[in-house]
């Protein structure tokens, strides 16, 4: 069978190069050792599978276009129960149809990045960006007692560097990984220094490779007995339990003497990042906290930060996700606002300005130091 | 437990090698463990045990690794094909061995199975066809038989409210990526003797690098059919064998 391919594409680390989102977390799970990816398309992640199908082959490695999200995140499962370093993407319909299997690798201790490039729900929905599957990231995705890591990028840099995190995050502690983007991130294009890297090897004592020389392992996620099933159940939250306390990931900007602070990840953070430069046209000193870890979600160091500024405004695109773990840190310790829109629109700068003019007026602030009005 | 060979006697029929030295959970009478052995005893022959990976099913045969001593993984339900597609692509040297029952591949794993089937993936599939949800209690398969009595049709399966059994192998059949496809029977020692031939060709199909190749098995499930051990093997030869007739459906590697 002759598979035609390409001309290679001259990608090196550090050079800086303009590119899609979706291709620059392709490629860079490519160059984090990415043994195979397994896709179906969905808008708006399809470059992600487009560049796989086209690079994975030049590479020697396996792609397939799957007969369904479900038929792709099952190859995945399959292929890295051998201790192969596994890609999957999609976006949220297709995220939901593969909620199941994404219980069975947790249960089941089975290592796999999954990216979803985040748009508009309920249903089909739209294909604008959004937010709206934090829920579903972050609260379990499948059926069963489980959390996996969820990584957030807010910038095509980012997301590449997070790629390889990811994989190492999925093997160190045997669990599935999201990579929660959102189709802003995905579908932009902007300069980016390449940075790759690959994560060593753990070596996987516990994967189906064949029995020769030794006794038959079984990759499984079922325990019948209800005692046994309980241990298992202690055993895997003991481990989330380690995550928690070991791999949460924030940003902090302007966190210094900032009266407010605005939470918000992926490109709310952006424009979040905007609407901040333009309070201080305002006097009003706004920092950013940018949780990364969505889960672990960074609870201690936002209240840390919050106990600083007199209030705290949370920005997404959704209709307020975020906001109860935001709230859930704060415990009423300070006011907590909410500004998103959702459905596949994106807050304007002007609009997390006005929403921290009314979250100043709340909290008291002194609108003396507001000399100046500038326009939203 | 190890049997001494008395003085004298010698051994004409043993446990293979690949087969655990217990007893199974399933029913009495049961056709599963009969197939688990066949599987067995062909994965010895071959000398494959040390490079199998197999992939469960969800159903009665979830439990196959804990008798056939090889390497599995356990596939969420109806996704054996694909799951085993993932290990094929990464793993070119192992021998890839996929068991479904009939609600597994024949319903909710419709797709997967016709997919995997269609890109003439290099998996030996198994497929024990017993016309009932067995470990659920007994309820209507997509290859339960018109007139079949099950706890969710109660009146016998009628083809204008349930629809027709779905004859999966045949339908695989026809597609150019299936290498092999053939019907055994556990139904007396003869079609046992037969279904191992099928196994054995169907796992030196995917040696040969050939094709997909799969082996429906029809079984019987007396608890779910509601009949004694006997009665089940006698309505299966009688019934079940005239609807799904034993016999190699295609084999294209004997084609030009």
């Amino acid at each position: 069978m002759t598979i035609t391919t390409l001309p290679p594409t001259p990608l090196h680390h550090g050079h800086r190069v303009l590119m899609k989102g979706n291709e620059a977390m392709a490629e860079a799970a490519i160059r984090a050792g990415c043994d195979a990816y397994f896709g179906y398309p969905i808008t708006p992640q399809a470059e992600l599978l487009e560049w796989m199908a086209r690079r994975m082959p030049e590479e020697g490695r396996p792609f397939i276009q799957a007969e369904s999200e479900l038929g792709a995140i099952n190859m995945a499962l399959g292929a890295a129960a051998t201790g192969a370093r596994v890609l999957v993407s999609s976006s949220s319909p297709g995220i939901s149809l593969m909620a199941e299997a994404m219980s069975y690798m947790a249960g089941a201790e089975i290592p796999m990045v999954l990216v979803n490039v985040m748009r508009g729900g309920p249903g089909l929905g739209g294909i604008g960006p959004g937010q709206a599957d934090y829920f579903q990231a972050t609260k379990g995705h499948g059926h069963g007692d489980y959390r996996v890591p969820v990584l957030a990028p807010s910038s095509i840099g980012e997301a590449m560097a997070l790629m390889a995190d990811a994989f190492e995050l999925a093997e160190k502690y045997r669990t599935p990984v999201f990579i929660l983007a959102d189709g802003t991130l995905g579908q932009a294009m902007e300069p980016v220094e390449l940075t790759f890297r690959e994560p060593p090897r753990l070596g996987a004592d516990w994967a189906v490779t064949g029995a020769g020389g030794r006794p038959p392992r079984v990759v499984k996620s079922m325990h019948l007995a209800p005692e046994d099933l309980e241990l298992h159940n202690r055993h895997l939250q003991a481990k989330f339990a380690e995550i928690t306390a070991r791999e949460v990931r924030w940003a902090g900007e302007n966190l210094d003497g900032a009266e407010l602070v605005i939470v918000a990840y992926g490109t709310a953070a952006r424009v979040a990042r905007t609407a901040i430069s333009r309070a201080r046209e305002d006097a009003l000193q706004v920092g950013l906290f940018r949780p990364i870890s969505l889960w672990p979600f960074p609870s201690a160091a936002l209240a840390e930060v919050a106990a600083r500024a007199r209030g705290v405004l949370v920005v997404e695109m959704s209709a307020g996700q975020m906001v109860e773990d935001v709230r859930l840190a704060i415990e009423g310790r300070q006011p907590v606002a909410f500004e998103g829109r959702t459905g596949g629109m994106v807050p304007t700068p002007g609009e997390v300005l006005d929403a921290l003019r009314r979250l100043r007026g709340a909290t008291g602030a002194d609108d003396a130091a507001s000399a100046k009005e500038t326009r939203a | 437990m190890t049997t001494e060979t008395p003085k004298g006697a010698r051994v004409i029929f043993e446990r293979p090698e690949l087969l655990a030295d217990r007893s199974t959970h399933y029913c009495p009478g049961c056709g599963h463990g009969v197939v688990h052995r066949l599987i067995a005893e062909v994965l010895g022959d071959l000398g494959l045990g040390a490079r199998t990976i197999a992939v469960a099913p969800v159903g009665c045969a979830v439990f196959a690794y804990d008798y056939i001593g090889v390497d599995f993984v356990e596939a969420p339900h109806g996704r054996a094909p694909a799951v085993a597609t993932g290990i094929r692509r990464v793993r070119p040297d192992a021998f890839v061995l996929t068991y479904q029952g009939d609600g597994d591949l024949a319903a909710i794993g419709t797709a997967e199975i016709i997919h995997a089937a269609g890109r003439g993936e290099l998996l030996t599939a198994v497929f024990v066809n017993n016309g009932i949800y067995g470990m659920t209690g007994g309820q209507m398969a997509p290859t339960t038989l018109l007139g079949q009595r099950s706890t969710s049709s109660p009146g016998g399966r009628e083809a204008a409210f349930h629809g027709y059994p779905i004859p999966m192998t045949e339908m695989l059949a026809i597609m150019p990526g299936v290498a092999y496809a053939a019907r055994g029977s556990v139904v007396d020692a003869a079609a046992i003797g037969r279904t191992k031939q099928y196994l054995r060709r169907a796992c030196e199909i995917q040696l040969e690098g050939r094709g997909f190749a799969i082996v429906e098995v029809i079984s019987n499930c007396p608890v779910g059919w509601g009949m004694t051990p006997t009665e089940s093997i006698e309505r299966l030869r009688d019934v079940v064998a005239k609807e799904y007739r034993p016999g190699v459906i295609v084999d294209r590697t004997r084609e030009a």
